[in-house]
């Protein structure tokens, strides 16, 4: 059957086919065998070959420079960036690339969006962290990314800090959530940092893990909604805590026991540690866990490719914790540079990391994608009065700290609700309120009618159909049109009577399109 | 309904039955437990729709449905002299004459209770029938969804959750339900002189623009032929054929309210909620199982009198005329239809500044109205205190009162809540969580 339907495919796109078993889909894929690049694709491809799947082949550029893009820096490229990066002949250009959106401040708005939806950065019920607290928190995680503060000391400060909601930010993680009681912020570091469900562990387990959390104490000040997050000096017995692993320790009366617990947590040989982190970050990138759910980390859940796993772990503690370097080793492996187009099963492809994994855009990136392209705004609105609901026009919805000032479209598009922490939370699926939205909503058919960056470009390529084709798919999904494609479409604006209105359907084609509703 | 066929050759009847079988294996889960209410007989399924009137930010109940006349100005404010109603005994308030000729119809519930003043917590109660905890639950909309939607038999192109027209957002409303139980929520203002419903009518679009423009789209489709057959592609074909079978079906006929008659349309008052309700009753004509009217604007801290005033006889003219309507069509008996907010207000008027005449959020003791579907009209449940402060008699909680409408549905309030989560959870809490309730409504309810 798949076979079947690759050959179809091949058919659809018309190029002249190389001979051999696997021959590249094109404009999506390049000619080329799999050339291991590092441990990653050694031990990808040491699996693929014990259950005898085959990869798919390199993505094109053209695929690479939209999907390194929205991966990376959670942004479409712009026309621009996609000319430059195509017309470069340096055979490295794929790694410079990926330094370069390493660096940029998106990455840091984008990797804050994601860490705040498993942090639950919210004001608002059923979290209450409230509006200025929020806004701390997420200034607080940006920064820490965008310096590129090492995992171990990010957590270190998580877990230990003590203080006032508003001047040491990172305390919010305990208080982001319904009740106080140890159990419940015991949940939340083992779900956060060690990737599994407390409540799925034995009760005794529970308790000690428990325990290190007893001993936190939330005080209110006399000013509005700031809360001390501290060590209850109140405690005149010493604790008798028993690690995850069975280890014992007595924490002496006035030390903090979250402190022996973050000792014991972070380190090298703490598979709960590395493990979490470095499958956390490969899940985000690859769309899949390697322990699949991420954050469900049990004995009967194994990893798909443990050597793959481990390869990631050692990486990460080489390091020294320096998340961009294992964000850099996977971009730049063979592994993550595959196409979307499966040779074989794909379920067994997709659970084999033989496959890029096709990924509808999150709600905030589509919603980024579609007013950069325009040229338009979104208005927000919070269900709390805040004095932060006021955003400013240029601001980006990747950019959003406080997960309870939102939008219809966001609601609409699965943007998760920072209730819970799990990260299946955020829900990408297709809905037919979705399909209805882009296909005919008044929000959408006005961005591409009126704004203002999209007229201009309009104008500016308005005397040459063949161009103004080009200029848009470059634009909108980032590579240059086939010849059929831009046959069809030059054909469409030929043919019509009002040229302006026949631009604009164009654009809403392009914008339906799977191609640019999905990572692929 | 019309039932079609998408592309893969899959009818919405079988998968419908590929629902049902799920639905059998959670029969056999529903034996295990929550046997509280199996002593009583249960009432007969009657309803098969619901329209919540969502009294956005809590409405009064001493100036609604529980008028204390005796209670003093300190109470009443200028709202001191209740209205009798058709039926003996019942007064509501000065400000409803419109709906004291339709008590008949409803049921009065005057002793509900949470004890909740902020409007998170309170709405969450009263849409969940559940204190919050760590999980966030779907409200009664979504649970409605689940069981009389797409996966309980319903077959109609519109979707069979409708919020008019604009989500309340104070949480997700389908909890961990997830995407598919969301309602959807239209947009636009069914009072303007077109209906722009979000994504269905379009404005200045022409059909035959529409279908060009399609045929374009699927030109340009190089990845999905590409990557025919991918299990999400197909899903995104399947929403894409419902969305084109919203746009170009009866649903456009459906929400275009210029198709009622001008008579009609004065008489549910020409406003944006008495058009709602106008709207929810062609829903629910067209088989819809859940309709909420988000009626904002009962939040009256300030120039609370003021307020009633002017926004009274709006929801007096628009609800009388629904029940009067619903009795008319026969669709009253299969209709449930549920007025009430988050909490009441409170009994006494805070003169003081900074509010100067305003009642601030109460959650002790409110009331809330039900009709149709099952509930004997003409009663009144429970009471409250000489001032509406307290409960007198026989409390009611949100869950006593989302029970009784899941009963009258078929939906049992006991049963497991499937969900993909994997948790195993039932649909309302029981007594042995969530502390004694007062009991399901079954003085109301018909058997």
């Amino acid at each position: 059957m798949r076979r079947l339907v690759l050959l179809l495919a091949v058919v659809a796109v018309p190029v002249a086919v190389p001979a051999g078993e696997s021959p590249p889909v094109l404009p999506y894929e390049a000619a080329g065998q799999f050339v291991p690049t590092g441990p990653i694709d050694e031990c990808v491809l040491a699996d693929l070959r014990a259950h005898g799947i085959t990869p798919a082949p390199l993505c094109s550029d053209a695929v690479f420079v939209r999907r390194v893009y929205l991966d990376v820096i959670g942004t479409l490229p712009t026309a621009a960036e996609v000319g430059t990066f195509l017309a470069d002949e340096h055979p490295d250009k794929r790694a410079v690339l990926i330094d370069a959106l390493l660096e940029r401040d998106e990455f840091a708005d984008y990797w804050a969006l994601k860490w705040c939806d498993v942090l639950r950065v919210k004001s608002e019920f059923p979290i209450n962290l409230w509006p200025n607290a929020a806004q701390a928190y997420h200034h607080w995680v940006r920064e820490a990314l965008a310096s590129n503060l090492p995992y171990d000391a990010f957590v270190r400060e998580v877990l230990t800090s003590s203080g006032s909601n508003f001047r040491v930010p990172p305390v919010n993680f305990y208080r982001a959530g319904q009740g106080h009681e140890p159990e419940t912020l015991a949940r939340a570091v083992a779900l956060t940092f060690m990737g599994t469900r407390l409540e799925h562990w034995p009760e005794e387990q529970r308790r000690n893990l428990a325990a290190f959390f007893s001993r936190v104490g939330f005080k209110a000040t006399a000013e509005w909604k700031e809360e001390i997050v501290y060590l209850d000096p109140a405690a005149a017995k010493p604790l008798d805590a028993t690690f995850p692993d069975g280890r014992c320790l007595r924490v002496p009366v006035g030390q903090d026991p979250r402190q022996a617990f973050a000792d014991w947590l972070i380190s090298a040989d703490n598979e709960w540690f590395t493990r979490c982190i470095a499958n956390r970050v490969w899940a985000w990138l690859m769309g899949r866990g390697i322990v699949d759910e991420p954050d469900d980390v049990r004995a009967d859940n194994p990893p798909a490719n443990p050597a793959l796993l481990a390869s990631l772990q050692a990486e990460l503690v080489r390091s020294g914790y320096d998340l961009r370097q294992l964000y850099r080793v996977i971009l730049n492996s063979r592994t993550y540079q595959q196409s979307s187009i499966p040779r074989g099963d794909v379920a067994e492809a997709e659970a084999h990391f033989a496959v890029y994994l096709l990924r509808r855009l999150d709600a905030e990136v589509l919603i980024d994608a579609i007013n950069g392209i325009c040229g338009t705004h979104e208005e927000y609105t919070s269900a709390v009065p805040e004095p932060f609901t006021h955003i400013p026009k240029e601001k980006r919805t990747i950019a959003l700290a406080d997960g309870s000032i939102s939008s219809a479209f966001l609601e609409l598009f699965g943007r998760p609700a920072r209730d819970t922490g799990l990260m299946a939370e955020r829900n990408n699926r297709v809905t037919d309120g979705q399909r209805l939205h882009l296909l005919n909503s008044s929000h959408i058919q006005k961005k591409i009618q009126e704004g203002p960056a999209l007229q201009d470009l309009l104008r500016s390529a308005r005397r040459d159909r063949r161009q103004l084709v080009s200029t848009l798919y470059l634009t909108i999904l980032s590579r240059h049109p086939t010849p059929e494609e831009e046959r069809a479409a030059v054909s469409y604006l030929r043919s019509a009577q009002a040229p302006r209105q026949a631009a604009h359907d164009l654009v809403w084609a392009l914008f339906n399109s799977r191609e640019f509703q999905f990572r692929h | 309904m019309v039932q079609e066929r998408n592309k893969h050759g899959i009818s919405r009847r079988e998968v419908i039955k590929l629902s049902l079988a799920q639905a059998a294996g959670l029969a056999l889960l529903r034996r295990t437990g929550g046997a509280a209410a199996a002593d009583a007989p249960k009432p007969t399924p009657h309803a098969k729709s619901v329209i919540q009137i969502w009294m956005w930010g809590g409405p009064a109940h001493l100036d609604t449905f529980d008028p204390k006349p005796d209670a003093g100005y300190d109470y009443c404010g200028p709202l001191d002299r209740p209205i009798t109603t058709n039926v003996a005994g019942v007064q509501i308030g000065q400000l409803l004459p419109l709906l004291a000729q339709q008590a008949d119809k409803y049921a009065i519930i005057r002793s509900m209770t949470h004890g909740v003043n902020a409007h998170e917590t309170a709405s969450y109660l009263m849409q969940t029938g559940r204190a919050p905890d760590r999980l966030v639950f779907p409200c009664v909309g979504a649970v409605v969804s689940r069981f009389k939607g797409y996966d309980g038999g319903y077959t109609g192109v519109v979707p069979p959750y409708i919020v008019l027209t604009e989500l309340q957002g104070r949480f997700s409303e389908a909890g961990f339900l997830g995407q598919r139980y969301k309602p959807f929520a239209t947009g636009g203002d069914p009072n303007a002189a077109r209906f722009a419903v979000e994504g269905i009518v379009a404005q200045g679009i022409t059909d035959e623009r529409q279908l060009r423009r399609r045929d374009l789209l699927h030109a340009l489709d190089s990845l999905g032929r590409v990557l025919a057959g991918n299990d999400q592609f197909a899903e995104f074909d399947r929403c894409e054929e419902n969305a084109y079978n919203l746009m170009f079906g009866e649903t456009r006929t459906l929400f275009d309210l210029s198709n009622e008659k001008d008579d009609v349309r004065e008489r549910y008052g020409r406003n944006t909620f008495g058009q709602s309700c106008l709207m929810a009753r062609r829903l629910v004509e067209a088989g819809v199982p859940y309709v909420t009217i988000n009626y904002r604007g009962w939040d009256t801290h300030k120039q609370h009198f003021q307020t009633m005033q002017r926004r009274l006889p709006e929801l007096d003219r628009g609800m009388a005329t629904l029940l009067a309507d619903l009795a008319d069509r026969g669709l009253l008996d299969s209709t449930i239809v549920w007025w009430g907010g988050e909490f009441g207000r409170t009994p006494r008027v805070q003169w003081e500044p900074p509010w100067n005449g305003g009642r601030g959020h109460y959650g002790n003791c409110f009331s809330c109205v039900v009709a149709g579907g099952g509930f004997r009209g003409g009663t009144v449940v429970g009471a409250s205190d000489k001032y509406g402060a307290a409960v007198a008699e026989r409390p009611v909680y949100p869950r006593d009162l989302i029970g009784s409408i899941y009963e009258l549905l078929g939906i049992d309030p006991e049963g497991p809540l499937p969900n993909d989560r994997g948790l195993e959870v039932r649909l309302l809490p029981t007594d042995a969580e969530a502390g004694a309730g007062g009991g399901r409504l079954r003085e109301i309810m018909s058997s």
